[in-house]
């Protein structure tokens, strides 16, 4: 196993010491090696996805064809429940948090995040929270005998959350399971921009950070801002639950909008800082691939900080339904609207990006490519959904359904995919095969559109979400069957990443420091890197530092 | 390339490259701003929640009726005064430790304890007054679940503080505190205007707007 | 400056064009590509907004292709046996209306969408590395400002057209007051079934909205009011119009309907209220106005007290059900299901999860789990002869 071994083992094997089991358990639960966390953090966040897809697996499987009996109602709110506070709090976050973790500092040329133990702290609080979450499954069954897993959502509407409609302890194993793993994720967000701030090597002003550090930057600010006000309302859910408060009791006064308000000025923030990961890994891989500079640099920072900041002021666009006036709608219907301007500048620098370059179509830029067409599409049915009236009758369907798996899977999961296979070699010193790279690509793009483009037209034909089963009269019958169907390509396709994976990491052919011929920092070292990154902190003069090097004669610092 | 690092810069190079920078920002006090922000949108959603519901209460007992924010001793004012003044002396603590007058240190860092606990007392005593004497408790109507929440939260964090600030005090007094931790305390003493300034939202919302 | 073009030479002897245009200018430090790149890159641009313009002029003069479209999706014709609750055949105003914006927005965001893949799939095949090239680097281009402001002021532009005429939708459907001479009804959502009530008329009955059009197929208004008895649903018929949420604790939701053709329509509960959500349907009766008075004089009526059925009423009246159901003129006045006064009007059963006939009648007496599974109403534990002359009883109640 390359992974592990890191300067430690051989110096355990060098003095003699034999490795033993325990010493190598500690090793890894005692870190606070940023390469360390970061490894356990993608880690896990790849089993909660293959548990997510499961559950996913078996939605699709139910509802296949009209009547089915798969699983029973209950069930499947806790499945559709589970799924999406899976993929987006135990399968988006890890990933996210777990790549910044091991890149950001080899990045900007920095030996480990400001505060090593912080981030060992928010790694753990995760994963427990992540283990509450689904103990769910035993032991929420409370005093009402009601139980099983959380069966309310991934936004936990209000008052469907309170006592009187949700009784045992489900709801309890919700709250506590995404506040607990949201702290950890403000720390490492916290660490982040610190490590960010402080931390860059000589040289590297902030216009001279990799896209992708940027990128991260932001996104970290987001946490920052956006996750607390999750927590706060968390916590009054959480008293009216305990203690007998009043904040979302309907019954009593409170306000069911107030909760929406609230959860969603995190919620849309979050779905924020879930893309602008994706958009920092095609940012280092499709300039490498197209073995050209990213076209625009400055433009795209500005737009990374106009998507950051608008991304704070739309969260009512999940709200246009709820009866808000036409002014408060409109407001938001053009602040939503205007996102699509900074995203589309980045979408075309991309684009210009690639155009008169010389591409190789290596898995990780394959999966880049399978982002760009797909976010293109997710990101236009966005902006359809913002148009307020169209939203009116596709809100709340399958059509929403459809847009957000194309930006969270479509965007997030396929760059996440091309992260792995551009950064792995780094991390593990081993390639992962191209062949089966290109199987598991090209099986994942046919069954993700197969599964996710029939979505918008069941939608449209007034298919809401969260339903078990449908009618027969309704003519929903064939779109789904259409999607279930492509659930297996994308199994396959997943299988096929897990061998790869495995295949690789055991007895991957040897990658060398620098398989992409790539120019950011992080392949200046070797792979895997030691414990302490660098042996002498870089001093960088531009954007791309390895090529400077590799172009003496011609260096980027002269055209920044 | 290995192990090469980009300024071994080979001598061909047409033009020298520019100098490079260092930057002087401290993490610790980053990481504490930071912090502070996330807190700050922490307590801004708690006050949103209690602004949004001002007057929508079915059943008493209301705000007016209970909250007494005469200037009478170990009355809110009276306790806001002192939670406010405690910052200045954090601020004289933090100058003398600067000039490494451990000694008048060790002076002002006590009154602020002091009068974070003082503060501390008068919540305690008025949320024992609400409670047994007004009736009013979480579970009362939104007021209730409103106002402890969030004065509740605010004690919390002065807890917190007076927590870190004593250690800080016991330090002192057992001598460890020099010259060259100032900017440690200059953090803690960020974090503790930070608990003042949110009492100063939390007032204004609380018992001035919400006072109807 | 001269070592500046060497890492070039490649991409000029490799004689392509723009490569070696760029190499040149790469070694003058011009950002500026003032050459057909820009060009190339710009004409798409400029594409859009003439298209744009075009489908402006199209959806807003009378013979709009909206309606071209709708005209096509006239086959499923909501009524009786085959509803399809698809937003593509709206039979009332603002489902129109709302359509016709659909259309200009499909036709905006298609035409961007369908560019910008040109675009990719474009730089995907042009510029593939392929077999025989060498391996030097192509040329490094940092930006161009004037390409990137046009990619930031064209889809400002584009987003502020579709922005004026959305919001404009917004204004002309979404109705807070009542229209001249419409129908009001108050609508209740329940966990998982539909209170309707016609303050008007002074009756309430459930899950089936009855609403009139004029004899001569003149629209009339409705406005719903809509409120909700636990948690927050929500009221969506495709073909009548937009959804609007039922919010509990919130009384001022209202949903405007202006049916344009009589029909059964069908819709369903679109915001996840729980259990049997997937089963809190929805269907709306729209009949000529003489049909519609007819049924309004029926409902206003008390139960019939048909002698024959003495005996089931007893059982019902002696059973739990009168804690939750209203039957008017009897013992019975729960307001926690639904008001069986008349239930014989309707043609569905547990809000829409089975159609009304006295087979599924009895299973759902003997357990109304089985039909819908997670509904509040337990199984009665009646013998079969009970359930047999509850049924009876019930059958009576037209
Ligand atoms: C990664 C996550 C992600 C991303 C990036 C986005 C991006 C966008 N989303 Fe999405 N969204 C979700 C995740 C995401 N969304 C989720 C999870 C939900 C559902 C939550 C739930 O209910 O469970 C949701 C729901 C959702 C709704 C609410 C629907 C409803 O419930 O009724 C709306 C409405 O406005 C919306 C809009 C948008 C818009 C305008 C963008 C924009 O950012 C898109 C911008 C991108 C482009 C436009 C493409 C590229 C641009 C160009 C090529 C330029 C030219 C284009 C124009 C000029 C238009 N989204
Ligand atoms: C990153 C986010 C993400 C990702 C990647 C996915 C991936 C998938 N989603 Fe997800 N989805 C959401 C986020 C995501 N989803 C959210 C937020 C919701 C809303 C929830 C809510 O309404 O509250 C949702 C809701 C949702 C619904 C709607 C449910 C409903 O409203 O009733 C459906 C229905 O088809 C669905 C399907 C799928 C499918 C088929 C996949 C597939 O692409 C998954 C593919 C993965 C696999 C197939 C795994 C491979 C498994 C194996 C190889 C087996 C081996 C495993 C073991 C040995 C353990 N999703
Ligand atoms: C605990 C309360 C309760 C009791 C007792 C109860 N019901 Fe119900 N009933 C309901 C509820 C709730 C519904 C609506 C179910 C739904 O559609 O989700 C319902 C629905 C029905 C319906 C279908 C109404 C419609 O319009 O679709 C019938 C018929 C009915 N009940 C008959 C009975 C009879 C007969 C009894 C007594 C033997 C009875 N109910 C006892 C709660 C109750
Ligand atoms: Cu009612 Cu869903
Ligand atoms: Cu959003």
């Amino acid at each position: 196993m390359t992974v592990l071994d890191g300067p430690n083992r051989e110096l355990q094997k060098a003095s003699g010491h034999r490795a033993t089991f325990f010493s190598y358990l500690h090793e890894w639960v005692a870190t606070s090696d940023h390469k360390k966390l970061g490894i356990m953090y993608v880690t896990s966040g790849l089993l909660f996805f293959l548990i997510g897809g499961l559950e996913a697996s078996m939605m699709r499987w139910q509802l296949a064809w009209s009547g089915l009996e798969v699983v029973g109602p209950e069930e499947f709110n806790r499945l559709f429940t589970m799924h999406g506070t899976t993929m987006v709090f135990l399968v988006g976050m890890p990933i996210l948090l777990g790549v910044a973790n091991y890149l950001v500092p080899l990045m900007i040329g920095a030996r480990d995040l400001a505060f090593p133990r912080l981030n060992a702290f928010g790694f753990w609080l995760f994963l427990f929270g992540g283990l509450l979450l689904y103990f769910s499954y035993f032991g929420a069954q409370g005093l009402y005998g009601m139980g099983s897993s959380p069966d309310v959502g991934w936004f936990a509407y209000a008052p469907l959350t309170e006592r009187t409609f949700t009784r045992g302890h489900s709801t309890d194993y919700w709250i506590l399971g995404i506040g607990i793993s949201g702290f950890g994720s403000i720390a490492t967000g916290i660490n982040l921009i610190t490590t960010i701030m402080t931390m860059r090597c000589p040289g590297m002003s902030l216009m001279k950070m990799p896209l992708f550090v940027w990128l991260m930057f932001i996104d970290a600010i987001l946490i920052m801002i956006a996750m607390p006000p999750l927590t706060a309302a968390q916590v009054m859910l959480l008293f009216d639950r305990w203690l007998g408060a009043q904040f979302f009791d309907t019954g009593n006064g409170g306000s069911a909008v107030l909760w929406q308000n609230l959860f969603w000025f995190f919620g849309h923030p979050e779905v924020y800082i879930l893309i602008l990961p994706a958009f920092a890994y095609v940012s280092e891989i499709i300039p490498v691939f197209s073995r050209k500079v990213i076209f625009g640099y400055p433009l795209m920072v500005a737009a990374t900080i106009a998507i950051g900041f608008i991304s704070l002021g739309v969260w009512v666009h999940h709200m246009f339904a709820l009866g808000l006036s036409p002014m408060v709608n409109a407001i938001f219907m053009g602040s939503t609207m205007l996102i699509a301007v900074p995203t589309g500048i980045k979408m075309f620098n991309w684009i210009a990006t690639l155009y008169g370059g010389k591409l190789r179509f290596q898995t990780p830029m394959l999966f880049s490519m399978g982002f760009l067409t797909q976010f293109l599409l997710g990101g236009l049915t966005g902006i359809m959904l913002a148009v307020v009236p169209f939203d009116w009758q596709v809100s709340d369907s399958y059509f929403v359904v459809g847009h957000f798996h194309y930006v969270l899977f479509g965007g997030l999961v396929f760059s996440i995919f091309a992260a792995i296979y551009y950064w792995l070699p780094k991390v593990s010193g081993r390639m992962l095969s191209e062949t089966i790279g290109k199987w598991h690509f090209w099986l994942l793009f046919i069954g993700f559109n197969l599964t996710f483009g029939p979505m918008h037209v069941s939608g449209m034909l007034g298919m809401p979400r969260r339903i078990y089963t449908y009618h027969p009269d309704r003519g929903w019958e064939l779109w789904n069957l259409l999607s279930s169907i492509g659930v297996l390509f994308q199994i396959a396709g997943i299988l096929f990443f897990a061998y790869n994976v495995i295949n690789s990491v055991l007895r991957g052919k040897k990658a060398g420091d620098d398989p992409w011929d790539a120019w950011t920092l992080e392949w200046t070292t070797t792979s895997p890197p030691p414990e302490y990154n660098f042996s002498e902190i870089p001093t960088v003069h531009s954007r791309r530092p390895l090529w400077d090097q590799k172009h003496p004669e011609d260096p980027d610092w002269k055209y920044e | 390339m290995s192990q090469a690092s980009a300024n071994a810069m080979p001598a061909a190079v047409s033009t020298d490259p520019p100098v490079a920078k260092r930057r002087n920002l401290n993490r610790g006090k980053v990481g504490m701003a930071c912090l502070i922000c996330s807190e700050i949108t922490f307590f801004g959603t708690l006050l949103a929640t209690y602004l949004y519901y001002i007057g929508r209460d079915i059943s008493g007992p209301f705000p007016h009726e209970v909250l007494d924010i005469s200037v009478a001793p170990m009355k809110v004012v009276f306790n806001s005064i002192f939670l406010l003044t405690s910052s200045i002396w954090i601020v004289l603590a933090v100058k003398a430790l600067r000039k490494g007058n451990i000694k008048m240190f060790g002076f002002w860092w006590l009154l602020t304890i002091l009068f974070g606990v003082e503060f501390l007392v008068g919540t305690g005593m008025e949320w024992y007054g609400l409670i047994a004497e007004d009736g009013l408790t979480i579970r009362t109507n939104l007021f209730g679940s409103g106002f402890y929440t969030v004065v509740g939260f605010h004690a919390g964090h002065v807890c917190c503080g007076l927590i870190l600030l004593t250690i800080v005090f016991v330090l002192t007094a057992c001598g460890f505190m020099h010259k060259r931790h100032a900017h440690k305390v200059d953090m803690l003493s960020w974090y503790w205007h930070f608990v003042d300034g949110i009492w100063i939202a939390v007032f204004t919302i609380v018992y001035i707007i919400g006072y109807v | 400056m001269l070592l500046g073009c060497l890492h070039a030479p490649a991409a000029i002897g490799s004689g392509d064009r723009w490569a070696r245009r760029s190499g040149a200018q790469r070694m003058t430090r011009h950002r500026t590509a003032h050459d057909g790149r820009s060009r190339l890159i710009a004409g798409p641009m400029g594409l859009v907004l003439v298209i744009l313009a075009a489908v402006m002029v199209s959806a807003t003069s009378e013979t709009s292709f909206a309606e071209t479209a709708t005209a096509a999706a006239e086959a499923p014709v909501c009524d009786g046996a085959a509803p399809w609750p698809t937003m593509f055949a709206p039979r009332s105003a603002p489902a129109q209306q709302i359509l016709d914006i659909t259309w200009l927005v499909i036709g905006i965001v298609g035409v961007l969408g369908i560019i910008v893949m040109t675009m990719i799939v474009f730089s995907i095949i042009r510029y593939r590395h392929r077999e025989g090239d060498d391996d030097a680097e192509p040329a490094q281009i940092y930006g161009s400002n004037p390409i990137e402001l046009a990619w930031t002021v064209l889809p400002t532009l584009i987003v502020f057209v579709l922005f004026l005429v959305s919001a404009r939708g917004i204004f002309e459907i979404e109705k807070e007051t009542p229209p001249e001479g419409a129908l009001e009804v108050t609508v209740v959502g329940h966990r998982w079934w539909w209170e309707f009530d016609y303050p008007e008329y002074g009756f309430v009955t459930a899950n089936e909205l009855h609403i009139p059009i004029g004899d001569d197929n003149t629209p009339i208004p409705v406005f719903l009011s809509l409120e909700s008895a636990d948690v927050i649903h929500s009221f969506w018929v495709p073909q009548l119009a937009g959804k609007t949420d039922v919010v509990p604790n919130r009384d001022k939701n209202h949903l405007w309907l202006e049916p344009n053709m009589a029909g059964t329509y069908v819709g369903q509960c679109a915001e996840y209220c729980g259990g049997a959500h997937a089963n809190m349907l929805i269907t709306v009766v729209v009949e000529p106005e003489s049909e519609f008075k007819k049924w309004v004089a029926q409902q206003q009526k008390e139960a019939v007290q048909d002698e024959s059925v003495a005996e089931g009423r007893r059982i019902f009246q002696q059973t739990a059900c009168i804690n939750c159901h209203t039957i008017r003129g009897t013992v019975a006045n729960g307001t926690f299901a639904p008001d069986l006064t008349h239930f014989m009007s309707r043609s569905v059963i547990g809000a829409g999860a089975a159609p009304n006939n006295p087979q599924v009648l009895r299973q759902w007496v003997f357990d109304p789990q089985t039909i819908k599974p997670g509904c509040d109403m337990p199984a009665m534990k009646l013998t079969s002869e009970e359930i047999e002359l509850v049924c009876a009883y019930l059958e009576t109640l037209k």
